[in-house]
């Protein structure tokens, strides 16, 4: 199901605390990068390994914005338009990005390689707008910068 | 990585070592890193805690609580273990001086959590770090495996044969896991929904045992406040308000960016000489003084305002989180209060039923209102609907929620009248502001 590495550091999580669910979150956390999505299997084998039901698995999923049961884009392109943003052009730069990318809120291109998600503040409030390609920020961005991200990261796949 | 920037009326404090190489260990070490612990390791827990009292520190986080207090809240004798939680899952709108602290100097943090759990007698402390701020793990990860190494964590620290272990934690993306009781759900693996008080965190917290909960920033400063002096630190701001913090400039301002200036520091001068001033030479409108979930203050309010806890208080305001977030006068009031509101929607989680319904609600009514739909009782039951929310939650969301709409009808009346009877928005189309580092 997971690397030896990613199994030996949620072996290791679960003792850092208490109880071993404690662990969860950051768990689910680290599978959906390896794995892609927190798929039936995913949230069965963290279910065991924390001791609780799947139920509760995805009763914990529902909660959290980062966590997805289905597959995103290979670059999950995630647009801030909350106040800070929006106040320097994070909704234009939203709209932008569903055009040249073709695809709306929580959709994926049919090719998987991106997927957009308008979020709430991500902390780059200072350095409005800000945008965020799977876990790497991109900030002080205008329409012509965030082509450059995303041509960037077009590239990056096919190599 | 974020730009720093930097201002002559600024007083380096907790940003002291921002920018050079503290995220090493050895570096720290002489940047003056772990002789405050060393220090406390040879105070006895009521002498660290007055100390801690005597700078007046108050919680950074937004609430202002003062620290030392919050500290002495701990019982003395526990069946159960004792805690340290700190609070990194930074995620107030305006707010992003967390993630500096952390970036640049993560070691600060975990010298703050010691010095903590040795004043309340915790030998485990827990860095929550929201979700979206993935680098920041890998940092502190490196910084705590660094500080076990030279033994200045684990199971004889400094060599004095005392214990205390530090692990860092990630969530997944949640505003209301930024509230304390939240927080503690969250950290236990389950939804963030918050607990009902009391019994406080300090007497029943995290696995049942007694837990100090703080922001990162407010254990940052500790550190510097044990080498310093608390009486140094307080002398910094006005009496009751002691020490620097870390202020947050957006929207529009020519130079955003995170300073760090004594509390008390005049709003005028913030916005106007370390911001530089509203763009393109226009008119200020608004400030949102601390985090989407303060009372907003006019341009009149501002410019006669001090950046400190009581001077907020005293006109019924609070200072929040240090997020300050300008307005110019091309600004949509309507609109505003609208994403204000749109944010809280999608971040109730539900469990209380005011905020839940209230929040959509309002959400429902503002869309309809910017977009030209809004009769005139709509202003009035906007106001009402908010009302209702206060102070009836378990947590502050609610009221979170209710104060920035509260303040924007009632000190932008106007602006909700021009949008009636199917009139356009008059700001739309007004255009943005270029980017300051574009």
């Amino acid at each position: 199901m997971f690397s030896e590495q990613l199994s030996k550091k949620f072996d290791k999580m679960v003792t850092n605390y208490p109880t071993k669910r404690s662990a969860l979150v950051p768990m689910l956390l680290f599978a959906q990068d390896e794995v892609g999505y927190l798929s039936d299997e995913v949230i069965a084998n963290l279910a065991k390994r924390v001791d609780v039901t799947e139920l509760e698995v995805k009763n914990v999923i529902s909660y959290y914005s980062m966590l997805h049961t289905k597959p995103m884009g290979k670059y999950h392109v995630q647009v801030c338009t909350n106040i800070s943003c929006m106040l320097r052009g994070g909704e234009e730069l939203l709209d932008h990005c569903k055009s040249k990318l073709g695809i709306g809120h929580k959709q994926t291109q049919p090719d998987g390689l991106f997927s957009l998600e308008e979020v709430e503040c991500i902390g780059a409030c200072s350095w409005a707008p800000a945008v965020q390609v799977n876990y790497d920020f991109h900030e002080n961005l205008t329409p012509e910068r965030m082509d450059k991200v995303l041509e960037g990261y077009a590239k990056k796949a096919k190599q | 990585v974020a730009d720093l920037v930097s201002h002559p009326d600024e007083i380096k404090v907790v940003s002291s070592r921002f920018g050079k190489g503290a995220t090493n260990i050895d570096r720290y070490i002489e940047l003056d890193g772990y002789k405050a612990v060393r220090k406390a390791l040879e105070m006895t827990p009521d002498a660290i805690i007055n100390e801690v009292k005597t700078s007046s520190l108050r919680g950074r986080g937004g609430a202002g609580f003062p620290t030392g207090m919050k500290w002495s809240f701990v019982p003395k004798e526990s069946a159960k273990p004792k805690y340290v939680l700190v609070n990194g899952d930074e995620s107030e709108p305006g707010t992003c001086k967390d993630r500096l602290i952390l970036e640049h100097d993560p070691h600060a943090v975990i010298e703050g959590v010691m010095i903590a759990g040795l004043a309340v007698g915790a030998q485990k402390g827990y860095i929550y770090i929201r979700g979206e701020y993935r680098y920041l793990l890998t940092i502190m990860q490196k910084a705590i495996d660094d500080a076990y190494a030279k033994g200045f964590l684990g199971d004889n620290i400094f060599g004095t044969g005392k214990k205390f272990d530090c692990y860092w934690h990630t969530g997944a993306g949640a505003y209301e896991v930024g509230e304390e009781s939240a927080l503690m759900e969250s950290l236990e693996g389950k939804r963030g929904i918050p607990r009902i008080r009391p019994p406080f965190p300090a007497v029943v917290g995290l696995w049942g045992g007694p837990t100090v909960i703080n922001n990162v920033e407010t254990l940052a400063s500790v550190p510097h406040i044990m080498l310093m002096g608390g009486q140094k630190f307080a002398d910094f701001g006005p009496p009751k308000n002691g020490g620097t913090r870390l202020f947050c400039l957006s929207g529009h301002v020519n130079k955003p960016g995170v300073y760090e200036m004594p509390l008390g520091y005049p709003m005028e001068k913030l916005i106007y000489e370390v911001g530089g001033g509203i763009p393109n030479g226009k008119k200020l409108k608004a400030v949102v003084p601390g985090g989407s979930s303060t009372y907003l203050l006019t341009s009149e309010e501002a410019v006669k305002m001090n950046c400190d806890f009581d001077s907020f208080a005293k006109t019924g305001g609070f200072l929040g989180s240090g997020g300050v977030v300008v307005l110019d006068e091309d600004t949509c009031m309507v609109k505003f209060a609208l994403r204000v509101m749109k944010f809280y929607q999608h971040e109730s989680c539900g469990w209380c039923i005011p905020c839940r319904e209230g929040t959509d609600w309002l959400k429902k009514t503002l869309t309809r209102f910017h977009a030209g739909g809004g009769v005139k009782k709509d202003i009035d039951n906007i106001n009402y609907l908010a009302q209702n929310m206060l102070g009836r939650t378990f947590c502050p969301l609610g009221d979170a929620a209710a104060i920035p709409t509260i303040s924007i009808v009632q000190k932008w009346r106007q602006e909700f009248e021009d949008h009636l009877e199917g009139k356009p928005c008059p700001y739309e189309n007004k255009g943005v502001p270029e980017p300051a580092f574009a």
